[in-house]
């Protein structure tokens, strides 16, 4: 890594979305999906190439309307889903959708190579629909590599579905209606990677909930976990019954969900809405927050991780602090590459920009 | 003449008798004249000489004279010289007659001698004779004394034990030992005849017996030290050993102390509450009795133990140390034995007496506590003269100074209290009578301050002046500088002061650590706390220190901490506690907010006729926010742009039409290019600067805080032509109403046209209602 500058992508709309292509082996690729009203909106993927630090990238055209929330399948490099709305005049609601990059795609063309219009079209593999309709707010895919099923948070209702299946429409499996009073509005969610894949967790208002998907009841419910809204939340990879979460009350939590009456530790650094929070895959004592106070901090919470305290020789601050700081307008999504563990840093700068740092996060600014 | 004629008379018999010497003197004195050879009576004389110079030097008549009286001289000597030869022919005849009669009587006297020469003899033969026959009698007579004399003895000693028996009945154990110690010897000498052995050991058996009378009476509790000294000087004279006598003496004067320390332990227990008096008393006595206060405990410890302990050391001397006839190693052994003793007890009572001063935790005067304290250590000092070689007042100091440490960390205990009581009286008030009026409630918010400031500056002045009692010149060891000087500095200073002032930051910091979530805390009592703080800083703190150290005259201030740290710490609290009240209520307004934007169908809403209440809310809260903080905080600066309502409106309709333009533009790249542009050129806004402490500081930060969370809520949600209206109505109620409140009001407005813009950016059909009508229903609502 000769070159430690980080590298800036840009995108022509805004955007919300962001992840990390988990299927792929050894290659450092994410997946951006932008958000506008009146155009049409695309969906970008992105090949960084560490050696070189060189940002290849594609563009596919999503017609569908803007993209809320991008998550990539785990087993199978080519297919990713959406949540996205359709607005019209009078309405506006949330759908989902799995997606298949093609095939056949032009090899990427290296950035600054823009001139044709012509994106290719994403080859739309089916709509995920809940029975009774609902804004899909966010999809998740098993961890584990089981292609087949997809879960979908809906406002209210967990559901699942089974994309094996021979019709064209996936079938409904099961679903999971969040009993309780007022507002319950789910956040996000993630799929806990330990436990058989059989556990998930969402943010609901300002509780998180636990469920375990064998019995498709509440296993767990931290109530207040945060102040205000919950906004993101994560499994630490490595460690099982660890989780961190993130909300508007500027604070980052972390939580054993065997005790969750009080959280094993507390970060105040941001001072505005936590927005998203990301565990790195093997170095799980890396932490990467983003909020609307301008700020993505990297943190290094060594005595949550799973590694043995002072073994990260190259980074080894002795405690828990956040090691970078870097001022965004108004960052909305991170991610890290699973790749290359500590290599790439990904980070949606909430708008038109897109950054990919060596684990200094750097963007551009536009304020979205 | 008849004096010159004497002299030279006497001279002539003195030349005659040969007596020179003596009369020199008086010769040599004459010399001068007689060496005149005109002198008549000089030895020297020359007639022919002195008759022509008489011949020479006289008249006629003179000469006449002259001649005669030299006749009359002459006719005198004359007569003289007879008289003389007289005198000495008498004196010769009868001198000789005196040695004729003499002599006759010597003969007669010879005779005499020779007779009693021949009675001397006879008499020396008669003697002689006389001694040689009484000679056989006399030695006869010596014997038969020497006899007379044992045979007293050898009464004596038979009748020993009868004697020692009366003596013993008698209680004259004195008169007993005596005998014994004189028949002791010849008794051990005579032990193997039979008829001695018996009376030896009846002797011994009376002794025995004797000696068990001694212990028994040394045993006894009431016996008086007087006592006591005889009995030991007795018993030592009977050969009892000394180091068993020590021990002996020693546990029995235990048994005694040991008494006394077990009522102190009582009364400490019976104080404790430990032990329930009704145990040993009748209830309503124990009902009077709930053990000592700590001065009687303290009496009752030095008329009971210490004096106990006194008369025992003093009686101990008496008896064991500086005996004539005891050597050296008895005494020190004794000594040691005496030291090990009473260190011992003395622990004991140290222990006792540290308990019993830790029990002392009620508030209030402790001026009791420290008479006992002063009582205490002087007895102590008292005691250290008696036995020389050990130290107890620097273990009574220790207590001393561990009591008034005591004290200290009580009263920093009660203040800490008192300081919880004053913040939970004020969340009382905070949180009673909210209905009573917002405009009551800004004013009662400075009241609560300086009520809290006063009371804890009141509690502070009181506990230092209760703490004085320690350092009062009537108490004896306040004048010692080993007391003195880390009392004043260590204990009060940094035990009291300091500490205290670490306290109401920690809890300050505590209320800044994670709240919100559980236990909330009324942001007013924030506010008031962070002001506190401010005030602790500027005024409080220096004043409370130098309070501590004129009242405790504190020297020492190398070893203390730095009044700026103090300083330091409390700003930063301030500064914590200030930026937290800025969130809290910067998050409440947030949260009114976002769910007025959340649970907002913005795709169908119809047309504005109105300001949303939720904005008048915010509008109203943060009026409100600025009446409590404008209570405790100065206004503070604002940045001069325009203070006329004129100006401003104008200003922010020429922005207004500046933007217009990029409105009407396709929401494409162009759009954010253009924003970004102007952003580039536009001030950077800070949005989460740090507060200063002053109310627009503060109100710019909750503004800040508010509009940004506005600005995010607008970017989640799709808007209708009337939606994207209806946020320009909003936003320009909250320009017309907020501008007022912040430091810079080209902030708020900034910060607005942002959300305007992103409204614009996220809705579906862009039509921008007229700026007029928006002032129209602006001014309506």
């Amino acid at each position: 890594m000769e070159d430690d500058a980080p590298v800036i992508y840009g995108l022509e709309f805004q955007a919300r979305s962001l992840c990390a292509q988990e299927a792929e082996g050894d290659s450092i690729h994410f997946l951006v999906g932008t958000q506008s009203l009146r155009a049409e909106n695309q969906v970008h993927f992105i090949d960084f190439d560490d050696e070189n630090n060189i940002i290849n990238k594609t563009i596919f055209l999503h017609q569908e309307g803007e993209i809320w929330n991008i998550s990539s399948s785990v087993s199978d490099v080519s297919l990713f889903s959406t949540c996205f709305s359709k607005t019209t005049e009078t309405e506006s609601e949330l759908k989902a959708a799995v997606w298949q990059i093609p095939d056949n795609r032009d090899p990427p063309s290296p950035v600054g190579d823009d001139g044709s219009s012509s994106h290719p079209h994403l080859i739309l593999k089916c709509y995920l629909e809940p029975e009774v309709r609902s804004d899909v707010k966010s999809v998740l895919w098993q961890p584990s590599g089981d292609n087949h099923t997809v879960i979908g948070l809906c406002e209210d209702k967990i559901v699942f579905w089974d994309l094996n299946t021979a019709s064209s429409a996936p079938k409904v499996v099961s679903s999971i209606n969040v009993e309780g009073k007022g507002q319950h509005k789910m956040t996000s969610g993630r799929w806990n990677p330990h436990h058989n894949c059989n556990q998930i967790a969402t943010a609901n208002d300002t509780s998180v909930r636990g469920w375990d998907l064998r019995t498709m009841s509440q296993v767990y419910t931290i109530e207040s976990a945060h102040g205000q809204l919950v906004r993101d939340l994560d499994f630490n990879p490595n460690k099982q019954y660890y989780l961190v979460t993130c909300g508007d009350d500027c604070r980052v939590k972390f939580w054993d969900t065997r005790k969750v009456t009080e959280p094993l530790k507390v970060l105040s650094e941001h001072s505005h809405w936590v927005w998203s929070v990301r565990y790195n895959t093997f170095h799980d004592q890396l932490v990467l927050t983003s909020s609307s106070d301008s700020r993505v901090i990297l943190n290094s919470v060594v005595s949550l991780s799973s590694e043995p305290y002072g073994h990260l020789v190259e980074k080894d601050d002795g405690d828990d602090d956040s090691l970078h700081e870097s001022s965004q307008e108004s960052p909305k999504m991170v991610s890290w590459s699973l790749t290359r563990s500590m290599k790439t840093v990904s980070m949606l700068s909430a708008g038109q920009v897109l950054t990919l740092g060596h684990l200094l996060p750097s963007a551009m600014m536009d304020d979205w | 003449n008849g004096t010159g004629d004497e002299r030279r008379h006497r001279r002539d018999l003195k030349l005659y008798y040969g007596m020179d010497n003596g009369e020199t003197e008086a010769t040599s004195h004459i010399v001068p004249q007689s060496s005149d050879p005109c002198n008549l009576d000089g030895a020297n004389f020359q007639s022919q000489l002195y008759l022509s110079k008489l011949i020479q030097e006289r008249s006629l008549t003179e000469l006449m004279d002259e001649e005669q009286k030299m006749v009359r001289d002459i006719k005198g000597l004359d007569s003289d010289m007879q008289t003389l030869v007289y005198e000495n022919y008498n004196k010769f005849i009868s001198a000789t007659d005196t040695i004729r009669k003499m002599k006759n009587d010597f003969r007669k006297m010879e005779d005499e001698m020779d007779h009693l020469a021949s009675n001397m003899s006879a008499i020396t033969d008669f003697s002689t004779s006389i001694s040689s026959t009484l000679q056989d009698r006399r030695q006869q007579i010596t014997k038969l004394a020497g006899v007379h004399s044992l045979l007293k003895k050898l009464q004596f000693l038979f009748e020993l034990p009868a004697r020692l028996n009366k003596c013993i009945e008698m209680e004259a154990y004195v008169q007993a030992v005596r005998y014994y110690t004189k028949a002791q010897r010849v008794l051990h000498q005579y032990e193997h005849m039979p008829s001695f052995q018996g009376i030896h050991t009846d002797c011994e058996i009376m002794i025995k017996h004797l000696r068990g009378r001694l212990m028994d009476r040394f045993r006894q509790k009431e016996s008086t030290a007087k006592q006591l000294t005889e009995c030991v000087d007795l018993l030592l004279q009977l050969g009892e050993p000394a180091e068993s006598l020590c021990d002996e003496f020693l546990s029995h004067a235990r048994h005694k102390l040991d008494e006394d320390l077990g009522e102190l332990q009582r009364q400490m227990k019976l104080y404790s509450g430990e032990l329930s008096p009704s145990e040993e008393q009748r209830p309503s006595q124990a009902y009077m009795n709930p053990g000592m206060d700590v001065l009687e405990f303290v009496d009752s410890g030095c008329n009971g133990f210490l004096s106990n302990m006194c008369l025992v050391i003093a009686s101990y001397n008496d008896m064991f140390m500086n005996r004539p006839q005891a050597d050296e190693s008895l005494d020190t052994v004794a000594l040691r034995k005496l030291v090990v003793f009473v260190n011992d007890l003395m622990e004991q009572y140290f222990s006792s007496v540290r308990q019993r001063v830790q029990l002392e935790k009620e508030t209030g005067d402790n001026t009791i506590l420290v008479r006992a304290l002063d009582r205490f250590h002087r007895r102590l000092q008292a005691m250290n003269k008696l036995l020389p070689d050990t130290d107890f007042s620097r273990a009574g100091t220790e207590i001393v100074s561990k009591g008034a440490k005591d004290r200290v960390v009580h009263y920093l205990k009660s203040l800490k209290q008192h300081f919880a009581d004053c913040l939970t009286d004020i969340r009382q008030s905070l949180a009673a009578p909210r209905i009573a009026g917002k405009q009551d409630h800004g004013t009662r918010l400075a009241d609560l301050l300086a009520n809290m400031q006063s009371s804890v500056v009141e509690q502070f002045k009181s506990v230092l002046g209760n703490l004085q009692a320690f350092i009062a010149p009537d108490i004896t060891f306040a004048m010692k500088p080993y007391f003195r000087g880390p009392f004043c500095s260590q204990d009060v200073r940094e035990g009291l002061v300091v500490a205290f002032v670490k306290h109401v930051c920690t809890v300050c910091n505590d209320f800044c650590e994670v709240p919100g979530d559980k236990t909330t805390s009324p942001p007013a009592l924030l506010l008031i706390l962070s002001r506190f703080c401010i005030d602790l800083e500027n005024a409080a703190i220096s004043y409370l220190l130098s309070l501590a150290e004129e009242q405790f005259m504190v020297e020492d201030r190398t070893s203390v901490t730095a009044a700026t740290d103090l300083f330091a710490m409390a700003k930063d609290t301030g500064q914590r506690l200030l930026n937290h009240y800025v969130r809290v209520q910067g998050l409440t307004i947030s949260q009114m907010l976002r769910k007025s934007v959340e649970t907002r169908d913005w795709l169908n809403t119809i047309e504005p006729r109105n300001v949303r209440a939720v904005m008048k809310r915010v509008v109203e809260d943060i009026t409100a926010i600025d009446m409590q903080v404008g209570q405790l905080y100065e206004e503070g600066v604002r940045r001069e742009r325009s203070s006329d309502s004129s100006r401003r409106t104008h200003a922010l309709s020429t922005s207004q039409q500046n933007r217009r333009p990029q409105w009407n533009y396709a929401p494409s790249i162009d759009n954010s290019l253009m924003s970004n542009i102007q952003k580039l050129f536009s001030e950077k806004i800070e949005i989460f600067s740090a507060v200063e402490f002053s109310k627009v500081s503060v109100l710019t930060g909750i503004v800040k805080i508010s509009l940004k969370t506005f600005l995010e809520c607008v970017r989640l949600r799709t808007f209708g032509k009337y939606g994207l209206q209806q946020i320009q109505v909003d936003t320009h109620y909250l320009q017309l109403y907020l501008w007022r409140f912040v430091s810079d009001e080209n902030l708020v407005q900034v910060l607005l046209d942002e959300i305007v813009c992103s409204a614009v950016h996220r809705c579906v059909d862009p039509v921008m209602m007229e700026p007029s009508v928006i002032d129209l229903i602006c001014e309506r609502g």
